[in-house]
């Protein structure tokens, strides 16, 4: 099947440039048959890329080594459900992922603009076959997903071992998605720019677009701090790695622009501002993909590095921000504001500041992400910057932006009077002076003033929001006599942007105290211990219970069951592994299964108030003796087997492989039987699941805001005495079904 | 005031404040930057009491435990030099032989670079080498 998905790409690559044109012809002469044909290629496109994913999926499914990117991505010994997963681990594979839905992002906000926006919608179309010809040329011409070897391994190298967790699954699809979403605001603002059609025409058609590619983003960089979290064995869930910040920064930006673009709906001002942040975030999503495919700053997620790619990344990212920016300077006199601000204490005010911060959030982002690459052009030396160079900057501004987010939902539009004012913020300045009192007892809190401020912070947005959800319930009340639930859920049911946007800030307040408390509270220490033994940490008293070990084709896995007690009473029971999969050093036949990558399986119970988490370090050394005494006589036996007659042979080595198991699980049934002493790192971290929680909330929130509001209800007249009979009595019958 | 030039007066405190932003990212950037050093600009550069960042290549074979205390070379990727490191702390999950790696090191005299707890950080390849049809 392999020549037929690379045909596919190829067909794909001709379609591309098929559309590309008609979309093109179609805007300059004017011929409707062309866009609409132009269109037509793009769902033929999504087609022809749907049925490529599945013929290399299923490659993937069957362990079918022929393919390249299949041998070098999985294995027969990898899970069924991570084998569907492998192939965006590969750097082929991710590629036609993101050409996927590229095309089916772009063939739905095509179709749903076909009859809206007819004069930007070819230009917007043109950009998107751009990018779609762009992505489609890398495959046809340098990463060939369908590449196949005429002498195939008879087995594969694998998965890596670390992308084996459930999250995997998930998260790097969120992520393309949200790359691949914003380019459709980015294409038709760049439709717009190209007519001059500059109203919110095209901010309208887009805006769920670009709240769908925010939502998607939020939850893939969630995803992958829990994945952080679970599985690399270090206790954290963010690192500003560059390849989590090349997610953070088109998220960050595009919060901004959905927040912006209420204020050019509203009043018709910030259009040139509103251009700029659609066209930064679609460039930054580029940016973010090339970051992670380039291998250009040290990450621990980033593929093998290609020059060809990065050069084909570079120049597409130059075309982007050069064209961007020139297609701004030459629309600025048409992108002029309609209005000004009428007070610098009003709701617009507030949004404009809260986005000048989420701007200057993302622009130190940038500039420390890419300082190695800066500080090396300019001074000739490489240099490192870790978490300590964001904070100064990064950890003020994000308490900016909690504040703002909670002012801005009780703040008025265009001008407030002072009794407004203190009408609105009464409840939520008490409701965080309460809490600064209770803080201010709890022991230690104030030695640590930024979290301190970030916890008041956190109560004043979810306050102000409780406050407008009971404004409006109450209003709803005075005017249906409803029930309170009964008038909360049609509240937020007819105003689901208002609302869901108000739950995203108050979600994004409780993770952000969540991290507060996390890394500002934080207890941590390592000890090395026997079974029997036992250290304390924050109050709780650990007691390495019993060692465990399991050896299968996979993997070899050392663990430990762990009992935490808070006195006498009974905390929790933790099992931690370490996964130890196999290399393939032909000089070690024994040695190797203890060489390849590892796996860290934490221990980790959570609760409400806190984390008690840990990871095991099993010290394998201990075995080296028995490993190295292993390879000399495996050694030995091999090239003895190896001189035998061919009939022989086979029947020594059968003989030999079951012997070199038994010794395998010989060997990791000694951490059971002979136990040692492994390493432990054990850390009690406050709050961590408010984290998780408020990042749930506020992904509900965003999906709330997304989800379409129902048709409007149109008003059924009574049947007139000429209508026939039978439509008379549907009428009624349906008025009856709209009234329940 | 005049609508314009109070417009003006906006623009240059905006303008002000972030220059002053800008200027201060830059001074933290590089107050906070440090050195990545090879094994060779290492060995010509190193002196008792002062730590580094060595980045470079894990030595294929060089890896050994010893207790808690992990034991490798770390190469030169552009000339064939290593230089040895002893260190203690946590090991991040991709570290492998022939990873890219950068680790904080003090001159510990005759016994090798001595690698500062916890400062080992791994770049991980999306492939590895690993499985056969057993075990």
């Amino acid at each position: 099947m392999a020549p037929v998905g690379r045909l596919l790409l190829i067909l794909g690559l001709v379609t591309t440039l098929y559309g590309l044109g008609a979309s093109l012809y179609g805007a300059r002469a004017g011929g409707r048959a062309w866009v609409d044909s132009g269109r037509r290629a793009m769902y033929a496109l999504w087609g022809m890329t749907a049925i490529a994913f599945v013929i290399l999926d299923v490659a993937f499914v069957s362990s079918d080594f022929s393919y390249n990117v299949v041998a070098s991505g999985s294995s027969t010994t990898t899970p069924t459900l991570y084998r569907v997963a492998a192939i965006w681990s590969t750097q082929q594979g991710s590629l036609l992922l993101w050409l996927l839905l590229l095309s089916g992002w772009s063939s739905l906000a095509l179709f749903l603009t076909r009859r809206r926006v007819r004069e930007i919608t070819p230009y917007a179309q043109a950009v998107l076959f751009g990018l779609t010809a762009f992505f489609g040329g890398l495959m046809v011409f340098f990463a060939n997903p369908f590449a196949t070897s005429s002498t195939p391994p008879t087995e594969g190298a694998g998965l890596d071992p670390l992308l084996r967790h459930t999250t995997m699954m998930v998260h790097p699809p969120m992520l393309y998605s949200g790359y691949t979403l914003m380019m459709v605001p980015f294409a038709f603002a760049i439709g717009a720019l190209i007519t001059g059609r500059l109203g919110a025409d095209w901010i309208q058609v887009t805006r769920r677009f670009a709240l769908a590619a925010w939502l998607c983003l939020g939850v893939g960089i969630l995803l992958g701090a829990r994945w952080s979290y679970t599985e690399l064995g270090w206790g954290g869930y963010w690192a500003w790695d560059p390849v989590e910040n090349a997610a953070l920064m088109p998220w960050l930006c595009t919060t901004a622009f959905i927040h912006s673009i209420m204020i050019q709906e509203k009043r018709g001002m910030l259009k040139v501002w509103n251009a700029s942040l659609v066209l930064a975030s679609g460039s930054l999503a580029v940016i973010g993909t090339f970051l992670v495919r380039s291998g250009i700053l040290s990450s621990i997620h980033a593929f093998v590095s290609d020059p060809t790619l990065n050069f084909s990344f570079v120049a597409l990212i130059a075309v982007m921000v050069i064209g961007s920016i020139a297609l701004v300077t030459w629309r600025r006199e048409q992108l002029r504001t309609e209005a000004r601000l009428d007070s610098l204490v009003s709701r617009e005010a507030v949004f404009l500041f809260q986005n000048l911060v989420l701007v200057a959030l993302t622009a130190v982002i940038f500039w420390i992400t890419f300082f190695p690459l800066i500080s090396e052009a300019i001074t000739g030396t490489q240099i490192s910057v870790g978490p300590p160079a964001f904070r100064p900057f990064v950890v003020p501004l994000a308490l900016i932006v909690v504040v703002l987010s909670g002012v801005g939902p009780i703040i008025a539009w265009r001008r407030v009077t002072l009794a407004k004012l203190r009408r609105s913020f009464a409840l939520p300045v008490l409701a965080t002076t309460v809490a600064l009192i209770v803080l201010l007892v709890v022991p230690g809190v104030i030695d640590h003033k930024l979290a301190l401020i970030m916890f008041c912070a956190g109560t004043f947005v979810v306050s102000s929001v409780l406050q407008e959800f009971v404004r409006g319930v109450r209003a709803r009340r005075a005017m249906t006599s409803e029930a309170p639930l009964i008038a909360l859920g049609a509240l937020v049911r007819r105003n689901r942007r208002r609302y869901g946007g108000y739950i995203v800030h108050a979600g994004v307040a409780l993770a952000l105290v969540g991290v507060a408390a996390s890394t500002s509270f934080q207890q941590s220490r390592t000890a090395t211990m026997a079974p029997g033994q036992s250290v304390q940490l924050d109050g709780y008293t650990i007691r390495y219970v019993r060692p465990t070990a399991t050896a299968t084709p996979e993997k070899i896995s050392f663990g430990a069951i762990l009992a935490v007690t808070s006195g006498r009473q009974q905390i929790a029971t933790l099992h931690t592994s370490y996964g130890l999969y196999p290399s393939q050093d032909p000089t070690r036949p024994i040695g190797r299964f203890f060489d390849g990558s590892n796996e860290t399986s934490v221990g980790l119970k959570s609760g409400p108030l806190q984390d008690i988490w840990t990871a095991i370090n099993p010290n394998v050394s201990a075995l080296q003796g028995l490993i190295n005494q292993g390879d000399a006589r495996f050694t030995k036996f091999l090239s003895d087997a190896m001189a035998m007659p061919a009939a022989q042979r086979t029947r020594a080595l059968s003989e030999l492989y079951s012997l070199r198991d038994l010794a395998i699980r010989g060997l990791a049934q000694r951490f059971v039987t002979h136990p040692w002493a492994p390493t432990f790192l054990f850390i009690v971290s406050p709050l961590v699941t408010w984290l998780w929680a408020g990042a749930l909330l506020a992904a509900f929130g965003g999906l709330l805001a997304l989800w379409p509001l129902p048709p409007p209800r149109r008003r059924v007249t009574p049947p007139s005495p000429r209508d026939k009979p039978g439509e008379a009595v549907a009428a009624p019958e349906a008025r009856a079904r709209e009234l329940v | 005031m005049d609508p314009r030039r109070k417009r003006a007066i906006r623009l240059t405190i905006a303008l002000t404040v972030a220059l002053l932003l800008a200027s201060a990212l830059v001074y933290t950037s590089f107050a906070a930057g440090r050195e990545e050093l090879t094994a060779s600009q290492l060995i010509k550069r190193a002196h008792p009491g002062s730590s580094y960042i060595l980045a470079g290549t894990v030595l294929n074979g060089s890896v050994r435990r010893q207790g808690s205390l992990l034991l490798f070379r770390v190469r030169d990727p552009k000339l064939k030099m290593s230089v040895p490191v002893r260190y203690t702390g946590e090991v991040p999950d991709p570290f492998a032989p022939g990873r890219a790696v950068l680790v904080t090191v003090s001159d510990g005299g005759p016994a090798g670079f001595i690698g500062q707890p916890g400062s080992l950080t791994t770049k991980c390849p999306s492939k590895y080498q690993a499985a056969s049809g057993s075990y």
